[in-house]
Parts: structure tokens; C-alpha cells; sequence
């Protein structure tokens, strides 16, 4: 890029990266988003709100997640050394409870006795659940009928710390549904409820607050980078659903201008056979669930039914900040088909010991590639962004084996 | 003067208050929308708000959501309803149609394209549920310079400083949306409905429409003491449901909710 662009300066006051972005919901909830931004800006920068989320995420969270030099798997490929940012370690198995600790803190101090959620792998569905178990707060989480049936153990993992999971059988049944019936949820009952978004998705504020909170990712992997190996990465990949994670390892390194990103959306059964989850990729701009990003949809502008493997990136929209990156040329978007996700799940398991989440394999899946193009001396961190029990009923079933 | 416009002078001048019927274009095909819009105008509907269908339709309850699943599955796109409305016209020069939907649809034929379709057609009225008027910027434009009103909605959660907003952004009519909810939920307060109708009139001197909530004859004339339109949805929907395997008997029992509901809220 030739002028150095201020990154931390988007969204703008009305909530647009560029085009995108914005409020786009029904009047009910625009006073409820209007407060919600207002309560945000005026804690993001209080010493006294950073230091309780600081202290969740050191004591509950178990931050900072360490950063892996995965040497047999980067010796394996051949080319650059492949470093896991470890997510999986988190408490609750995932990225996403960085987010949830922050938008309970927010719940708490605006009062709210409820939190809804919508979840697809049913990642931020458990995350949602454990932080309302802890502060004592209602919780109810929409999940498609469809991620249901296969992210059985998320779904039971939800019943036990206190959640009701309302099984969505609408539309397609699954993510997308899922957030259209806790809109709904939140237009009845706005008055007690707080709607915690899982990703970077949604109405302003959301995509900037659930940023902000998931950047703790990126920061802590910028500074253990450069105490392991002297000096920045030279390259990132995450993969992309809303795309949360991959905006959390991100954000903080995009003014380093020789740090590229990938970004890995989900190809299904291949981009070219139409059945995938990858809107940058293959899809074009609208406006749905609140803001204006790139989309699945009909010449009509309907929103066509997703495919992938990993129930956490089957949805037809991504986070607006994404699709504003995507133009200007910041970060690279690729898509990673099932078949390719799933061999480097069994990969990564067999080589380094770690079992991966399906979405997080889509990451691996393309780093394996990526690295093999990059010199040995070269540094690319891949966010692991989830660990792969709840996927371990899915896997077995295409091995034949029921338990 | 819009179409709208006019129609609400001449009820004031009567002292009637508009019913304004709202069915989702191609709900169960474009062919019978045609025969129940011709009823509805029979059974004394005035304003029409005639809906856009979309696969997620975020602020409608199961009944509308239904009805736009039964609509796409019988190929109906926004294109086909313009046309149906033009086509409308032909025997119709009186009543007002307002489509009514998610921005979507529209953002994929482009604003100028749509507004333009509108003109040509014959639209009155645009009613956007997820375009809120902050988002209008460049948008707006496009509908003024046709006459073509933008019609926003009033919330029970608005605020008197946005209500300055967005009487300033509508035209046409404002939509009161009595309850927080989705469409076709409980049933509303009336005595809130005056009282918050009452607020907003200090902001505007615009026709205020009600919907949300109104089920039957009585609802309908209740809220009729109290505002300048009624819109009832879910109530003609659902019999359009209930008729799906006879078509041939939608147009008549629609219109016979509407007789009622005209009959109630024009009793001295």
C-alpha cells in the first residue's frame, strides 16, 4: 500500500469499513444498539473495565495462549516454520470465549438478567453458556436443527452448565437460521435480554467491539513472535466463517506492512461445484443480519443455502471489516474444500499431537501449502483457533464408526 | 400529490380512518395475488402494502416467514412484482401500493433500477424494514426525485430525538410498530398505542399507520379511534395459509376479514 492507512481508525462513527458495515436492523433495536455503543465507548478505554477483562482472561481464560513451534510438521513440508497461535488451550476449547467474557462484562454493567446466543459448531454456544453459568445470567442459545444432529456433544456440553439450546428448523437449519431467530428473540425481549454475537458480524457495534475483544490474539502472538524469533512473521492464516478469529490474530499486525494474511473460507465440495461457505470468494456485496458485507445469494438477492464440513463456517455472509479488507487488498482470501480440511485434521493430529477443530483445519489445510511456497527461514503462524473433541462423532462417522 | 397522499386527505375529509392490508406478493403465486388485491380494494382496503419476499425474513414471525417461503418456491422475484403491480394499474388508479420488505432484494437490483421500476409501475410507497433512515445517504435520493414515498417505521423503543429523524426521512405515512416483538405476536395494548401515537404526533404531522397485533374486527376498529391507518398482516396471511390446497377460495376469504374489520372501524 502506498499511504499508510490508520486501521484502528474503522469502522467510522456510524459504524462502515468503506461500503460496509453499518446498522442495518429494524427500528425496535436501534435503541438498543445505540446504547450498546454508547456503553462501549465509554468502557473500552476505562482503566478499571480492561483491567477486570484482563484479569478474566489471565484467571478463567488461561491467557496468554502459548505460541507452538510445530518443528515436525514445518520440517515434514519443507518450506517456512510453521508456529500455532494455541486458541485451543483456551478454557472452553476455543477463541470464542474471549468475546464472550467481554460482552458479559458489558451485560453486567448494563443490567441485563438474560444473554442470547447463536452458534453453529456450537463453540460459541458453550462459551456463551460457561460465562452466563458464572455471573448467574439466563441463557438461551439458537442453534440450526442441523448442527444440532452433528455437534451432539457442544449441544450437551450447553444443557450442562445451565443453557436451553432452542434447536432452529427454519430456512437451511443451520448458523444463519440460528441468527435470524435470536434476532427475533432480541426484538421481544430487548428490554432484559443482551444478544452476544459470536463473531464480527451483525449490527454496529458488534463487528467492533467482538474485534476488539478477540485482538488480544493478535497482540500476544505479534510480541511472542518476535521474542522467539527476533523480528515479526511474515505471514498469518486463519480461517473464516463470520470470521472472528482470523480478524482477532489480524487487526493488530495490519500496519505492519510486510506481514501478509490469509484468510481461509470454507470451499465445500469446491467453489467452482457451488456448494461452499466462501462469500469472498464467490459471492458479491449485500446486506444481511444487520450489515453490509459480501454474500451468498441468488441474482435475485436471496440468500442461498451453504455447505461445508465445519458447522462454524457454514454461513452465507462474513465480518464487514473482511470484505472491506478484501478490496483494498490487505488480506488474501482463499477457500480450503472439505476433503483438503479433513486430511490436515488427521495430519496435525498424527504429526504434532493436536487435534484440531474442522474449522480451524481449513487454516491448516492452506499454511501446509502456503509454507511449502516460503524458505525455511520464513515465519507463518497459523491460528489455532479450536481444538477438534466436538468433531471427533463427525470424523468417526466417515470412518464407519458409530459409538 | 402522491397517491398516498391524497388518499389520506380524502379520508380525513370523510372521517375514515385507512385500512391498510398487507399480503406477500406471490404468496401462493403471482396469479392469485393479482384476484386478492382486487378483493382487498373491494372489501375497502385503502392503502395496500403488498410484501417483497426474502429468505430471511428477520422482523416476521413464523406466519410471515411461511408466506415467504411459499412465495420463492413459486419463483416470484422482485421483477414479477413490479410487474404484477403495473399490471395492477391498468384496472386500479386509485389505491396506493406500498412494497414492503428487506433491502436485499433490492440492493441486488440496484437502488436506481428499483426506484425507477417502482415509477414505472406505478408504486407509491417503499417500506424497507432493515433500512433505518441513517442508512438512506445516496439511497433516498433516488425515491424523492420520483415521488415515490419512503415509508419508516416507529418502534415502542424509539426515542422522541430519533422520532424528529425519522418524521423528517418518511413520507407518505409513518408505521407505528405497536409491540416489540415479530410480526403476528401477542395481541397490543391499545391504551399504549394512544398514548405513544399521541407522542409521535408532536413530531410529525404525518398520517400514523398501527400494525403489529391486529387480529380481528374489534382490534382493528380500537386502534382505528386512536390513528390514522390500521395495517393487519398476519391475519389475512393466515387464511391464505389455511387455503393453500384451494386457491380459488383465497381472493373471497381474505376480503371477508377486511369487510369486517371495514365494517367495524367505520361504526359510529
Amino acid at each position: 500500500m502506498s499511504e499508510q492507512l490508520d486501521f484502528s481508525a474503522f469502522p467510522d462513527a456510524r459504524g462502515h469499513f468503506g461500503i460496509y458495515g453499518g446498522r442495518f436492523v429494524s427500528e425496535t433495536l436501534m435503541a438498543a444498539l445505540d446504547d450498546l455503543e454508547k456503553l462501549y465507548m465509554r468502557l473500552k478505554d476505562d482503566p478499571e473495565f480492561r483491567a477486570d477483562f484482563d484479569n478474566d482472561l489471565a484467571h478463567y481464560v488461561g491467557r496468554p495462549s502459548p505460541l507452538y513451534h510445530a518443528e515436525r510438521w514445518s520440517q515434514k513440508l519443507g518450506g517456512a516454520q510453521i508456529f500455532f497461535k494455541r486458541e485451543d488451550l483456551n478454557h472452553t476449547g476455543a477463541h470464542k470465549v474471549n468475546n464472550t467474557i467481554g460482552q458479559a462484562l458489558l451485560a453486567k454493567h448494563i443490567g441485563k438478567r438474560r444473554v442470547i446466543a447463536e452458534t453453529g459448531a456450537g463453540q460459541h454456544g458453550v462459551a456463551t453458556a460457561t460465562v452466563a453459568a458464572r455471573l448467574g445470567l439466563e441463557c438461551q442459545v439458537y442453534m440450526g436443527a442441523e448442527d444440532v444432529e452433528r455437534q451432539k456433544l457442544n449441544v450437551y456440553r450447553m444443557k450442562l452448565l445451565g443453557a436451553e439450546v432452542i434447536p432452529v428448523t427454519s430456512g437451511s437449519r443451520t448458523l444463519k437460521d440460528a441468527m435470524n431467530e435470536a434476532m427475533r428473540d432480541w426484538v421481544t425481549n430487548v428490554d432484559d435480554t443482551f444478544y452476544i454475537i459470536g463473531t464480527v458480524a451483525g449490527p454496529h457495534p458488534y463487528p467492533l467491539l467482538v474485534r476488539d475483544f478477540q485482538s488480544v490474539i493478535g497482540r500476544e502472538a505479534r510480541q511472542q513472535c518476535i521474542d522467539m524469533t527476533g523480528r515479526l512473521p511474515d505471514a498469518l492464516v486463519a480461517c473464516v466463517g463470520g470470521g472472528s478469529n482470523a480478524i482477532g490474530l489480524f487487526h493488530p499486525m495490519l500496519d505492519d506492512e510486510g506481514v501478509s494474511m490469509y484468510g481461509v473460507e470454507a470451499g465445500g465440495d469446491g467453489v467452482e461445484t457451488g456448494r461452499h461457505s466462501a462469500p469472498l470468494n464467490a459471492g458479491r456485496p449485500g446486506v444481511l443480519h444487520g450489515n453490509r458485507t459480501y454474500l451468498m445469494e441468488s441474482d435475485d438477492g436471496q440468500i442461498i443455502e451453504t455447505h461445508s464440513v465445519s458447522a462454524g463456517l457454514d454461513y452465507p455472509g462474513v465480518g464487514p471489516e473482511h470484505s472491506w479488507l478484501k478490496d483494498m487488498g490487505r488480506v488474501n482470501y482463499v477457500a480450503v474444500n472439505d476433503d483438503q480440511a479433513l486430511a490436515a485434521f488427521r495430519e496435525v493430529t498424527k504429526v504434532e499431537g493436536i487435534m484440531p477443530a474442522l474449522e480451524t483445519a481449513h487454516a491448516l489445510a492452506y499454511a501446509a501449502t502456503l509454507a511449502q511456497e516460503m524458505p525455511r527461514d520464513k515465519t507463518l503462524i497459523v491460528n489455532m483457533s479450536g481444538r477438534g473433541d466436538k468433531d471427533i462423532l463427525t470424523v468417526a462417522a466417515m470412518d464407519g464408526i458409530k459409538f | 400529490m402522491s397517491r398516498i397522499k391524497s388518499c389520506f386527505e380524502r379520508l380525513a375529509q370523510d372521517n375514515r380512518k385507512a385500512l391498510i392490508p398487507y399480503v406477500t406478493a406471490g404468496d401462493p403465486s403471482l396469479e392469485v395475488t393479482a384476484a386478492i388485491l382486487d378483493a382487498m380494494v373491494d372489501a375497502g382496503a385503502d392503502v395496500i402494502e403488498l410484501g417483497v419476499p426474502f429468505s430471511d425474513p428477520m422482523a416476521d414471525g413464523p406466519v410471515i416467514q411461511q408466506a415467504c417461503e411459499r412465495s420463492l418456491a413459486s419463483g416470484t422475484t422482485l421483477k414479477k412484482i413490479l410487474a404484477l403491480v403495473a399490471d395492477f394499474r391498468t384496472r386500479n388508479s386509485d389505491t396506493p401500493i406500498v412494497l414492503m420488505g428487506y433491502l436485499n432484494p433490492v440492493e441486488a437490483m440496484g437502488y436506481e433500477a428499483f426506484a425507477e421500476g417502482c415509477s414505472q409501475s406505478g408504486v407509491d410507497g417503499v417500506l424497507l424494514v432493515d433500512m433505518p433512515p441513517e442508512e438512506t445517504d445516496g439511497i433516498k435520493e433516488y425515491f424523492t426525485s420520483r415521488d415515490i414515498d419512503l415509508v419508516f417505521l416507529i418502534a415502542p423503543t424509539t426515542t422522541e430525538a430519533r422520532m424528529d429523524a425519522i418524521a423528517e426521512a418518511g413520507s407518505g405515512y409513518l408505521y407505528y410498530v405497536s409491540l416489540k416483538g415479530v410480526t403476528g405476536s401477542a395481541s397490543l395494548n391499545v391504551d399504549e398505542v394512544a398514548s405513544r401515537v399521541e407522542t409521535i404526533r408532536n413530531h410529525t404531522g404525518l398520517p400514523i399507520g398501527v400494525g403489529f397485533g391486529i387480529k380481528d374486527a374489534e382490534s382493528a376498529r380500537a386502534v382505528s379511534c386512536v390513528a390514522d391507518g390500521v395495517v393487519v398482516g398476519s391475519a389475512l396471511v393466515n387464511r391464505i395459509a389455511e387455503n393453500a390446497d384451494a386457491p380459488g377460495r383465497i381472493p373471497e376469504t381474505v376480503a371477508e376479514v377486511l369487510r369486517d374489520m371495514r365494517a367495524a372501524m367505520d361504526r359510529d
